[in-house]
């Protein structure tokens, strides 16, 4: 039985060029009217303004029980739908039938106030996702519990750490008891502890035949719970299936960012009167037929150049971020003398060492190992995918690697019994 | 967000449920309420002195402004400071709840991006603080009474219907801004501005017999919060105070439609303020 049947959902937003806030001023409409009023044939004035779908033409229907994912990029429309579904914001065209009682959790805490307290706060946001005060009195110690925050229920949540927030703000969130449950990338802050707790809570929910929307970027979250899945690119929905389908085929379009840059014309290479860069590339080692790196992929690099001064005494040096800036690791090339020509260096990375995430590589020419010649950074830019085998546990692997260490347990003595 | 078991979301479709949808929210609103009031009074250092210093201040300043500089008389038998009071009291909880029900949208666009629920609650749960502030400087002015010993006429026992009135009219503006100020957000700027001219076009540091037989006075007795300030006096002042109960039907008259056009225009445009948030 469908429970929810979208026909011919679309979005429109219009894009103002000019100004950089949603909201417009009076002053400006003001002016725009003068303007139309006086404008000369001649001149356009509706070029400021672009129109820019963010949803387009999108049918499905979902069944009772149900467990979908929505995957796809930023700005696919993912949370356009999602807002549309909550009654957030309406769609421009076509409608949605949904049947049953429907909770959407698009962020956790929404609506704390930081000067309530954990307590008023848990009414609050309850009464907010639509609980009875009757229904938050009845789970309010279960909330406390799995939140943990028994000590803190009557200090302001402004003096809560992050954490705790969140906690109690999932907490209140998992205790709703809807047929059709929305939830957002939400899983996607807390601690490793934590996160396992709501990919339980989660599980429960999708094992006891209710419907489940979840958009996540954790893409094993997504496997683990979710039966089938939707792929939005560019606010339509282009494909819709088999969970494992969807993903292998998302994953195939996504991982090809900026995996090669190189020059032809050394004029225009980057660097200076003693190098100049050719080329750096990427070449991933795939596994069984895949076309995306994961964990277990070896990466290669290959980076040339331009050495312009005759017997330099030249080394590389490579740097690995993460995304969000922090180094992994550092190595370097032993010195050599070099003649003019093109120099290379070739790097490996082996399979089964980073962790999956977004990782930059930026790269370092340096003369008489001292003075740094050249610097390329954020050289390239590659995303490295989950891939896990016999585990039960689905939150985020937590770390920067992910080594393969020997690492064994076994029984060192029994006890015997009499 | 909960809500009935069937539903249908399409362009424009604001559902026939909306009103059922309210009703069924009223926790929400109580909370929210509660909300606000309890954040109120934790914030401020001086919390509900506040409320009590600050009508008491501007009553000093005005008796002291308008009657001892301007030498402007109060109706006959009437002290000037309790007029003046009374007009104050009356006229500060317009402004506030005004001002908040103006502003509700904006100030809780958290919500707005993130969950569902008739919109009308926010502006609805944003008078409970104006109300308390208002029931504290009303205790004030009791005590002012009892201090210059100026009786109490019966007529306070209309003194609900005046606030009731205040409500629809501070409703019907304030919802008619809060769209606006959505959309265009120099209206929050110049919501202050009104506040502050309204208070002289408004009769709260003079008396409307000032206007009586003049040429304008028909245009000056529009203003609805004339025919509510000067109830609001005859109520606890008793009929020394003026009062032309003419405006008082021009009131009830433009009140009600203001805000029957604002919760139509406010119910058109609540389905897309989070595109302008």
């Amino acid at each position: 039985m469908s429970v929810i049947v979208a026909e011919n959902i679309s979005k429109k937003y219009i894009i103002d060029h000019q100004r950089k806030t949603g909201s417009s001023s009076l002053r400006d409409i003001v002016s725009d009217k003068v303007d139309k009023l006086f404008r000369r044939p001649g001149r356009n004035g509706f070029a400021e303004k672009e129109e820019f779908w963010a949803l387009q033409d999108v049918n499905f229907s979902i069944d009772q029980g149900d467990r979908i994912g929505i995957v796809g990029h930023n700005g696919a429309g993912k949370s356009t739908l999602l807002k549309i579904m909550s009654r957030i914001t309406e769609p421009t065209t076509g409608q949605i039938k949904i049947d049953g009682r429907i909770a959407s959790l698009l962020e956790v805490g929404t609506g704390f106030h930081p000067e309530l307290t954990g307590r008023e706060n848990i009414f609050l946001n309850g009464a907010i996702l639509g609980m009875s005060k009757g229904e938050i009195r009845q789970s309010f110690d279960a909330i406390v519990d799995f939140a943990g925050v028994e000590k803190f229920l009557d200090t302001p949540v402004k003096r809560y750490s992050s954490g705790m927030y969140v906690r109690l703000g999932f907490a209140i969130a998992a205790h709703l008891n809807p047929e059709i449950l929305i939830v957002d990338e939400v899983l996607a802050v807390g601690d490793t502890e934590f996160q396992k707790k709501c990919l339980g809570k989660m599980r429960d929910v999708s094992e006891s035949g209710r419907t489940l929307l979840f958009v996540s970027h954790n893409l094993t979250a997504i496997q683990a719970l979710c039966n089938k899945s939707f792929y939005f690119e560019k606010g339509r929905l282009i494909d819709q299936g088999e969970t494992t389908h969807i993903v292998t085929n998302y994953l195939s379009k996504v991982s090809h960012k900026s995996l090669e840059k190189h020059w032809d014309n050394i004029e225009a290479a980057p660097g200076n009167d003693q190098v100049r860069v050719k080329s750096f590339k990427l070449f991933p080692e795939y596994q069984d037929d895949l076309t995306h790196i994961d964990v277990r992929t070896p990466i290669n690099f290959q980076f040339e150049f331009w050495n312009l001064v005759e017997g330099a005494s030249l080394n590389l040096s490579m740097h690995l971020y993460t995304f969000t800036g922090e180094c992994i690791f550092n190595v370097g090339t032993a010195a050599e003398n070099f003649s003019k020509g093109i120099v290379r260096g070739t790097c490996e990375i082996p399979g089964n060492f980073l962790n999956d995430g977004s990782y930059v590589v930026s790269m370092m020419i340096v003369k008489d190992t001292s003075t740094v010649l050249y610097n390329m950074e954020e050289a390239l830019v590659f995303d490295i995918e989950d891939y896990r085998e016999n585990v039960t546990w689905y939150g985020k692997w937590p770390g920067y690697i992910r080594p393969q260490l020997n690492f064994s347990i076994r029984q060192s003595e029994h006890v015997v019994n009499d | 967000m909960a809500t009935q078991h069937s539903i249908t979301i399409k362009a424009g479709g604001s559902e026939k449920d909306y009103w059922k949808d309210l009703w069924l929210n009223r926790q929400l609103l109580w909370i929210l309420s509660k909300r606000d009031i309890s954040v109120r009074y934790k914030q401020t250092l001086l919390g509900v002195a506040w409320s009590v210093l600050r009508p008491l201040m501007t009553m000093t300043v005005m008796v002291f402004v308008y009657s001892y500089v301007a030498k402007l008389k109060a109706d006959p038998g009437v002290p000037y400071p309790l007029m003046v009071l009374v007009g104050l009291t009356i006229w500060t909880f317009f402004a506030n709840t005004f001002t908040q029900i103006s502003n509700s949208i904006l100030i809780n666009h958290n919500l707005v991006s993130k969950v569902y629920f008739p919109r009308l609650l926010m502006p609805m749960s944003s008078i409970a603080v104006g109300f308390v502030d208002f029931l504290i400087t009303f205790g004030i002015y009791l005590l002012v009474t009892a201090f210059f010993q100026y009786p109490i006429s019966w007529q306070i026992i209309f003194l609900p219907c005046f606030v009731l009135l205040t409500f629809i009219t501070s409703m019907g503006f304030g919802l008619f801004f809060a769209v606006l100020n959505v959309r265009f957000r120099d209206i929050g700027q110049l919501i202050p501005f009104m506040v502050q001219v309204g208070m002289y076009v408004c009769p709260v540091a003079y008396s409307s017999s000032l206007v009586q037989g003049t040429w304008y006075e028909k245009y000056y007795n529009l203003n609805p919060l004339v025919g509510i300030i000067d109830g609001f006096r005859w109520c606890l002042l008793g009929s020394k105070s003026y009062f032309n109960p003419q405006s008082l039907y021009s009131t009830v008259i433009t009140s009600s439609i203001i805000l029957v056009i604002s919760v139509i225009y406010f119910r058109k445009k609540e389905n897309t303020f989070v595109d302008h948030i």
